[in-house]
């Protein structure tokens, strides 16, 4: 029976992650590479690489560490915690189970090279302002023995740096899934100036030429591959945010207890004591439903909608909470670039929209209750 | 359950004994308020079969199924208590019997109690014999509850107790109470205290019912005057009854942050809200957005109610967690009950109405908060003990 309850390895792995990300990845290291305007740390992403989180979705004989879910999720949670920047859920996490549900020749290829760090993806999926996949209107008209795709994607993230592209296109008779690289001709990829300062592109595909050996998966049935990988992700996603909301919770309660005004530490004064005990009992729950994702992706994988819905949903709405309450008793320091709680807030905002929005999440999880 | 039966055996045994066992009458409609068994002297079964689920579940340890056998339980694991739950839910069986002795003093008798006093008041709890109810509120001990007053003289084999007690929930139904008294007037305020354990039928104690907000009065008065009060009914050690208090109140704030909302069981309050609203079902978009929200937070809470259980029992000390699982599960409520309400439009506006009992169910979960510690004493436990602020 599974339990709801952290394992050894789990704790040790998210020990591991932290002592390391500490070093390697502090915020100041993220600080360094957006006043720089850059959004790729290739030596960070290799060493990450090395210590087996590339290839922590990939089986052992194509090189993987093989891990699952939960530890995916652990993870994804450290990563949060100091806002580190790299293609570990577009890649690691999305592509990565993406191409185990193939699981033929080529896709074995490609897992290697994730697991080894030489292999990026970027999924292109979202068309509107909101994440729906069901909604893709870009098409992929058959042409011979392949196919010609034309359309517009948007908000694909670490679609300017990834080596291959996950395409999501109309077909004759569904939705199919593509594998393409990412400097194909006829793909435009124009970079986004994120709030979050992360790699997000604008792709545009212009008679994009793929053939059948380009499909992962079948035709027509894109959601048999992407359901899973888009699971997996937005497990990892709400890991990552309640990461997030931790490192700016941590923040906001040690300047609680330094901060000083009217002659006392401003975390003796019971209206915000009340307001930060409340925003820690949110984290908590927050994180069994997220422990609840990554036990039922590693236990029951197809049924693992609601508690993944359900994780992405809470740890949204936790991480906004925490954010603006961190601006908020940080006051006016709050509010400076050079305070790094900006950083958390913008980046909250954006994890908040990807793969789905709490309204999104909401609504799966209603669906499935019988609302 | 032989002690190498795996999970499956365990489970295919029990649903078998439940199939046979479970009266049809006791499975579905546990809404009404005597629908299940509260035990007592003072009990009046509504129907035979009520009585004889007591007395099957009894015999089995099922009453208690975690509580260990020479208590009266069924000395259950954890895992073996999850499958218990969820054949219970399989069949929608009604629980055989609830009781804050099952729920507060048990737990603190197995936790403090000697072995004889475990063996003496635990197995009549079990069967449903003896009704408990708690002594501790006092008209000057609200919220700052070590503050109790009701004093116990030592006079050698006995306290002498004298005081008032407030908001001694069913105290009226009672066989016996369990209470915070005052030994010690010249110790500091948390170190006088010790936890009695005092017969209702004593001369001397009297109880009169408050009538609340929601029109019945499940709360009441209870008064000792010169009450002899044995000096072997002590749980734990004299003046210490703080330490058996404060371990009890963790069981009482997990049992009213209300379990029973996880993935595994609980209706969805989207259904009973469309229920309600009647063929268009639930199209109101505002309380439709309220009811995904709620539900969103409801299985996360439950989740949470799961992993606790499952860290103490890994050895993972749950620490605080019950004052958060406490705020959390009835400010919950409070709003489940607020759309309910408004789902119900002017037909939950009626005492017993079309609804039912709705209204007095919505104002009775205004005490959610505030019984066992109010959700502002539940915050600033979490502050000071798990963020460490000052104060």
């Amino acid at each position: 029976m599974t339990k709801l309850v952290m394992t050894e390895e789990e704790t040790m792995l998210g020990d591991m992650a932290r002592g390391f990300l500490d070093g390697a990845a502090p915020v100041s290291a993220f600080r360094k590479l957006r006043d720089a305007g850059e959004t790729h740390d290739a030596k960070l992403w290799k060493e990450m690489a090395d210590m087996g989180w590339a290839g922590v979705l990939v089986p052992e004989d194509q090189g993987g560490s093989d891990m699952g879910f939960a530890a995916a999720n652990v993870i994804a949670q450290e990563l949060g915690k100091t806002l580190v920047v790299s293609p570990f859920l577009s890649t690691a996490v999305m592509a990565a189970t993406a191409l185990r549900q193939v699981g033929d020749a080529r896709a074995k290829g490609a897992l290697a090279k994730i697991a080894s760090g030489d292999l990026t993806y970027a999924l292109a999926i979202d068309e509107g302002i909101k994440h729906d996949p069901d909604a893709t209107a870009m098409e992929a008209k058959a042409d011979g023995n392949g196919f010609r795709l034309s359309g517009k994607k948007t908000f694909v993230v670490d679609g300017a740096m990834a080596d291959r592209l996950l395409v999501l296109a109309k077909t004759a008779e569904g939705l199919t899934l593509f594998d393409i690289p990412a400097d194909r001709a006829g793909i435009t990829r124009d970079a986004s100036n994120m709030i979050d300062a992360r790699d997000a592109a604008r792709i545009t595909f212009e008679d994009v030429e793929a053939t059948g050996e380009d499909v992962l998966g079948q035709v027509d049935s894109a959601m048999s591959v992407l359901k899973p990988a888009l699971e997996a992700g937005q497990a990892a996603l709400a890991a990552e945010t309640a990461g997030l909301a931790a490192g700016a919770f941590g923040m906001t309660v040690d300047y609680l207890k330094e901060r000083k005004q009217f002659g006392a530490t401003i975390g003796s004064f019971q209206a915000l004591q009340h307001r930060a005990a409340h925003l820690w009992c949110e984290t908590e729950v927050t994180a069994s439903a997220i422990l609840n994702a990554g036990r039922l992706l590693d236990s029951d994988p197809d049924n693992a909608t609601l508690a993944v819905s359900l994780a992405k949903a809470r740890a949204t709405s936790t991480a906004q909470l925490a954010v603006m309450e961190g601006v908020q008793m940080h006051g006016g320091i709050g509010m400076t670039d050079d305070f790094d709680m900006g950083f958390y807030m913008k980046r909250a905002r954006v994890v908040a929209e990807w793969l789905g929005d709490y309204g999104y999440h909401a609504e799966k999880v209603a669906a499935l209750r019988g609302f | 359950m032989g002690a190498g039966q795996t999970a499956e055996e365990f489970r295919a045994e029990l649903r078998a004994w439940l199939e046979e066992n479970c009266p049809q009458e006791m499975r579905g409609g546990a809404d009404a308020e005597d629908a299940i068994c509260w035990g007592g002297k003072n009990w009046v079964f509504t129907c035979d079969a009520q009585k004889v689920w007591l007395e099957r579940c009894a015999a089995k340890g099922y009453t208690v199924p975690t509580w260990p056998k020479d208590c009266g339980g069924a000395g259950l694991t954890r895992d073996q208590e999850k499958i218990f739950h969820q054949e219970m839910a399989r069949i929608d069986a009604r629980t055989p019997l609830q009781s804050f002795g099952i729920w507060m003093l048990g737990p603190a008798l197995l936790h403090f109690g000697s072995q004889e006093q475990k063996e003496h008041y635990l197995p009549p709890i079990a069967r449903g014999e003896v009704r408990w109810c708690q002594g501790y509120s006092e008209p000057g001990a609200g919220s700052d509850l070590a503050n109790v007053q009701t004093k116990g003289e030592d006079k050698g084999d006995h306290w002498l107790v004298n005081g008032q007690k407030i908001w001694t929930s069913y105290a009226d139904k009672a066989d016996w109470i369990f209470a915070l008294v005052r030994t010690d007037r010249d110790a500091s305020k948390h170190l006088g205290i010790s936890f009695l354990l005092i017969d209702m039928t004593d001369p001397g104690v009297e109880t009169r019912p408050i009538r609340m907000i929601s029109g019945i009065s499940p709360f009441c008065e209870t008064f000792f005057d010169d009450v002899k009060v044995p000096k072997h009914q002590i749980v734990g050690t004299e003046n210490r009854g703080w330490d058996v208090a404060k371990y009890l109140l963790t069981h009482e704030r997990e049992m009213i942050s209300g379990g029973g909302q996880g993935l595994a069981g609980g209706r969805a309050l989207g259904a009973v809200l469309a229920e309600t609203m009647g063929e268009d079902g639930l199209i109101d978009a505002t309380l439709r957005a309220d009811a995904m929200r709620c539900e969103v937070d409801a299985l996360a809470i439950g989740l949470t109610l799961e992993r606790y259980k499952d860290q103490s029992e890994a050895g993972q000390g749950a620490g605080n967690a019950s004052a958060m699982l406490k705020y959390m599960g009835t400010e919950l409520n409070k709003q489940r009950h607020e759309l309910l309400m408004s789902a119900g439009g002017s037909d939950a506006l009626e005492w017993d109405g079309p609804l039912g009992n709705r209204a007095g169910d919505w104002l009775r979960t205004k005490a959610n908060s505030i019984e066992g510690g109010t959700s502002e004493v539940m915050l600033s436990i979490v502050s000071r003990r798990v963020l460490g602020l000052p104060g």
